[in-house]
C-alpha cells in the first residue's frame, strides 16, 4: 500500500517545465473519425465531472491539400499542438490507396514522437484468459522498418530498408531506463532479433546496454524477440518494462493489448521532443459510429496517462480508479466488454464515482 | 517394384489391423457369445510391417539440451526396433572449432533426404565477422524455403487455450533474414529486407497445396503490406494471385500485429497460415507457447528435395544443459513425423501414440508441463507405453 502510495506520487513523465495544478492548461483535443467525437466527448465529460484544470482546444486533422499540392494535417492542427505541448487523440482513418500517407505516420513525423508507451495491465473484473498482466511496452517510434524506403531493384525484386540509427536507438532506451525508474518499475528488456539482424539489432542492443550502465539500480536483462513472444503466452508477469525497435513494439504491444481483452482498453501515449501526444490505438468502428455503444476506456485512460504527465497525478488516480471501479461493478459495461450499457450510461457512471470519490 | 509393393501391403496391414484392434479395445463387450475376437484372426495377429531396408537419416544433434534431446529419441527407437540408422554431425556454431563442415552435412541432407535437427544456438556475434547465421546458411545450401509448424494442443497438456490446431508456413530464405546489412554512416545502419516475387509464389503455392493435401478449409495470409507496401505488398499481392487458382479454399489476409492480438485471444479462427520469414518467426513462437511451449511443438522444414525435421520453436534451452529436466516431446514427435515422411507408418503411429498415452495419462511429465519427471524418466515412460 505504502509503496504504491509512494509509486503514485513519483510517478510522472518526461520531464518538462513545471506547472502546478491550479494553473489552468490547454490542450489540443483531436476528436478523431466514427466513434471519435463520441469517446472524446465522454472523456471531456468525466474530465470536467473531476474538475481537472484542462481547457480543451479542439483541431480538426482532415488532410487538406498543402502548399507543395500533397494532402496533410491542415496547419491550425500543426499549430495547436506546437503551442499546447500536450495532445488527446481519437482513432483516426487512414483511407486505403488515397494517395497521401497515414495520418497517424505524418502526426509522429511532425511531432517527433520518438517512444510509444503501451501500458497494459489486466482489468479487475474483467476475466481474459491471463490475469496479473501488468507491462508497458515501449517502442521506437520514428524509424526502423517503418522508414518507409522501399525500391524495387529489378522485376519482380523488393528491398526494404530497416533503419537504425544510434541516436533515435540511444533516445529511446534513455527514455526506457527513465519512465521505468520514476514510474516505481523494477526491470527493463530489451527486445532484439541480434541473432539474425547483428548489426541493425546489434547496434539497438548496444545503446540499451550503455543505456543500462547509466541506470544500475534499474534490472536489465536482453531477450530475443521469439522468446518473448513465447513466455509472454505462457507467463506474463516476468515482464515489466519492454523496450525493443519499431516492428517488434508494433507487434508485441498489441498482443500485449490482447492478452488484457484487445485495444479497446489500452491506453498509448507518444512522448516526443516537442510535446507529447495520447491516444487511443483502436480503430473507428464505424459500424456502431454515432450509435452510443462505444467503449471509451482506452481514451480515458490514455488521458489519465496523459495527466500524469502533465504532473496532474491527483486527478490521474481519481479518474482512473473511478473508470476500474465501474468496469469491476459490471453494472455499467459496454457491448465489447459483454454488457448492455450505453456509452452514455457508462460515462454517467463515472462521473458519479469521479464526484463522489 | 515387388519388393516395395509387399511392403507397402504389409504396411497397409499393420494399420488396418491396428485399428481393429482399437476398436475391439474401445467397444464394449456386453455380449461375449456374438462377438468372437478370434474370428478375425489372422487380421489381429502381431503387425508383420518390419521393411528390410534401412533407412539413413542425417542427425544433427544441436547446441543446449539438443544432444539429451536426440538421446532420448536414440533410445525410443532403438526400443521401438526402428528401422532408421543416424548419420550423426556435430554441426554448431558457438562451438565452430569442433563443427563440422557445413558442405559435408549439407551433403549428408542431400544424399539421405531426411534429417533430424536441433536447435542451433546463433551468438549475436560471429567469429569470423559473417553476417549470416551457420542456421541460415544451411537452409541456403538446401534451399529449405518453406517451414511447416503444426501447433495443435495436445491432450493432457493443461493450457490456456484448448483445441488449437493451426498450421504456420513460413518462408525462410529471404525476408529480414537475408544477411545485408551495413554502416552507412557511424552509427546509421541499414538492414535490407529482401522481397522476391519467385520465392513468394512459391511459399504460396506450397501453403495452397498443403491445404489441399491435408484437406485445410482456409489460408490466412500474415503481413504487413499496410506499411511496407512494395516488400510485403509483393508477398501479399502473390498470395492473392495464387489463391484464385485455389477456389476451394478460402482466403484470407490479416496484418501482422492484428493476428498476434487474434491469437492469443481467439486462436481457434485460423487454420492454415502463410508468412514471410520474420513473421513466421514470430506466430511460430507465439502459437507453441499457446499450446505448452517450445518443449512440445514439432516442425519440418521442405525444400523440393529434403526435408529437416526439428522444433517448431527453436530455442536451445541452454540454461538446462545437464540438468536432465529438457521435455524430449517435440523432439519425439519430429522423428515420428520423419518416419511417416519415409513410409514408416508403423512406427510413427507407435511413437506418436506412445507420446499421446503418456501425456494424456500425465504421471510422468516434465518441469515445463508441471511435473517432476526427468527427461530420462519421461524417455522410460514412453518407451513403457510403447505398443
Amino acid at each position: 500500500m505504502a509503496a504504491q502510495f509512494i509509486r503514485r506520487v513519483v510517478s510522472n513523465g518526461a520531464p518538462l517545465a513545471r506547472y502546478y495544478s491550479s494553473e489552468v492548461r490547454k490542450v489540443t483535443i483531436i476528436p478523431g473519425d466514427g466513434i471519435g467525437p463520441e469517446i472524446s466527448a465522454a472523456v471531456q465529460k468525466i474530465f470536467s465531472a473531476a474538475n481537472v484544470p484542462i481547457e480543451w482546444e479542439s483541431v480538426d486533422v482532415t488532410p487538406v491539400r498543402g502548399p507543395d499540392g500533397r494532402f496533410g494535417i491542415p496547419q491550425a492542427a500543426i499549430d495547436s499542438v506546437n503551442k499546447n505541448k500536450v495532445g488527446l487523440k481519437g482513432p483516426l482513418m487512414t483511407p486505403v490507396g488515397k494517395g497521401h500517407r497515414s495520418l497517424n505516420l505524418a502526426l509522429r513525423k511532425e511531432f517527433n514522437l520518438y517512444a510509444n508507451v503501451r501500458p497494459c495491465r489486466s482489468l479487475e473484473g474483467y476475466e481474459t484468459l491471463y490475469d496479473n498482466v501488468d507491462v508497458v511496452t515501449i517502442r521506437e517510434n520514428t524509424e526502423g522498418e517503418y522508414s518507409g524506403i522501399e525500391h524495387e531493384i529489378v522485376d519482380g525484386v523488393v528491398q526494404s530498408i530497416k533503419l537504425i540509427t544510434e541516436e533515435a536507438s540511444r533516445r529511446v532506451a534513455e527514455f526506457a531506463f527513465t519512465y521505468t525508474k520514476t514510474n516505481g518499475r523494477q526491470k527493463v528488456t530489451a527486445v532484439h532479433k541480434a541473432n539474425i539482424m547483428r548489426m541493425s539489432d546489434g547496434l539497438f542492443l548496444h545503446c540499451c546496454r550503455e543505456a543500462a550502465e547509466k541506470f544500475p539500480d534499474v534490472k536489465f536483462e536482453e531477450k530475443y524477440l521469439d522468446t518473448v513472444c513465447l513466455n509472454m503466452v505462457q507467463d506474463p508477469t516476468q515482464y515489466d518494462v519492454l523496450v525493443m525497435p519499431n516492428l517488434y513494439g508494433d507487434i508485441l504491444s498489441d498482443m500485449c493489448a490482447g492478452l488484457v481483452g484487445g485495444l479497446g482498453l489500452t491506453p498509448s501515449g507518444n512522448i516526443g521532443l516537442n510535446g507529447a501526444l495520447f491516444e487511443s490505438v483502436h480503430g473507428t468502428a464505424p459500424d456502431i459510429a454515432g450509435q452510443d455503444k462505444a467503449n471509451p476506456t482506452a481514451l480515458l485512460l490514455s488521458g489519465v496517462m496523459m495527466l500524469r504527465y502533465m504532473k496532474l497525478s491527483d486527478h490521474a488516480d481519481r479518474i482512473e480508479k473511478a473508470c476500474f471501479d465501474t468496469i469491476k461493478d459490471a453494472k455499467y459495461r459496454t457491448g465489447d466488454l459483454g454488457g448492455s450499457a450505453k456509452c452514455s450510461e457508462f460515462t454517467d457512471e463515472i462521473c458519479r464515482k469521479v464526484q463522489s470519490g | 517394384m515387388l519388393c516395395s509393393y509387399v511392403r507397402r501391403m504389409a504396411l497397409c496391414n499393420g494399420q488396418f489391423c491396428k485399428t481393429l484392434f482399437r476398436v475391439s479395445q474401445s467397444l464394449p463387450v456386453v455380449c461375449t457369445r456374438s462377438f468372437h475376437p478370434s474370428s478375425a484372426a489372422p487380421a489381429i495377429q502381431a503387425p508383420v510391417s518390419k521393411p528390410e531396408g534401412r533407412t539413413k537419416c542425417t542427425l544433427i544433434p544441436g547446441d543446449g539440451v539438443g544432444p539429451e534431446l536426440v538421446y532420448s529419441v536414440q533410445e525410443v527407437f532403438k526400443a521401438a526396433g526402428v528401422p532408421v540408422d543416424f548419420e550423426t554431425f556435430f554441426f554448431s556454431e558457438v562451438h565452430h572449432t569442433m563443427s563440422a563442415p557445413l558442405e559435408d552435412v549439407a551433403k549428408s541432407i542431400a544424399t539421405n533426404g531426411i534429417c533430424l535437427k536441433g536447435i542451433l544456438a546463433t551468438p549475436d556475434y560471429s567469429h569470423s565477422g559473417e553476417l549470416a547465421s551457420l542456421n541460415m546458411k544451411l537452409r541456403r545450401a538446401l534451399d529449405l524455403y518453406a517451414n511447416v509448424v503444426h501447433v495443435k494442443s495436445l491432450p493432457g497438456v493443461k493450457c490456456r487455450h484448448q483445441n488449437v490446431d493451426a498450421v504456420i508456413i513460413r518462408e525462410q530464405t529471404e525476408g529480414e533474414y537475408s544477411a545485408l546489412e551495413h554502416e552507412c554512416v557511424k552509427g546509421v545502419v541499414e538492414c535490407l529486407k529482401i522481397v522476391t516475387k519467385a520465392k513468394s509464389e512459391r511459399i504460396a503455392k506450397f501453403a495452397f497445396d498443403y491445404a489441399t493435401k491435408n484437406k485445410r478449409k482456409k489460408v490466412t495470409a500474415v503481413h504487413k503490406a499496410n506499411i511496407m507496401k512494395l516488400g510485403d505488398g509483393l508477398f501479399l499481392k502473390s498470395c492473392q494471385e495464387m489463391a484464385k487458382l485455389y477456389p476451394r479454399i478460402e482466403f484470407e489476409t490479416m496484418i501482422v500485429d492484428n493476428c498476434t492480438m487474434q491469437m492469443v485471444s481467439n486462436p481457434r479462427q485460423f487454420d492454415v497460415m502463410v508468412t514471410p520469414n520474420l513473421y513466421g518467426n514470430i506466430v511460430d513462437n507465439l502459437a507453441s507457447g499457446l499450446v505448452g511451449g517450445a518443449g512440445v511443438v514439432a516442425g519440418a522444414s521442405y525444400s523440393a528435395e529434403c526435408v529437416v525435421f526439428e522444433p517448431g520453436a527453436r530455442h536451445t534451452y541452454s540454461e538446462a544443459v545437464g540438468k536432465n529436466v529438457a521435455n524430449p516431446t517435440a523432439m519425439l514427435l519430429c522423428s515420428a513425423k520423419m518416419l511417416s515422411h519415409v513410409n514408416l507408418q508403423y512406427y510413427c503411429d507407435m511413437i506418436r501414440n506412445a507420446v499421446n498415452r503418456v501425456l494424456k495419462a500425465g504421471k510422468v511429465r516434465t518441469k515445463d508441463l508441471g511435473g517432476q519427471s526427468t527427461t530420462n524418466e519421461y524417455t522410460y515412460a514412453i518407451i513403457n507405453s510403447l505398443r
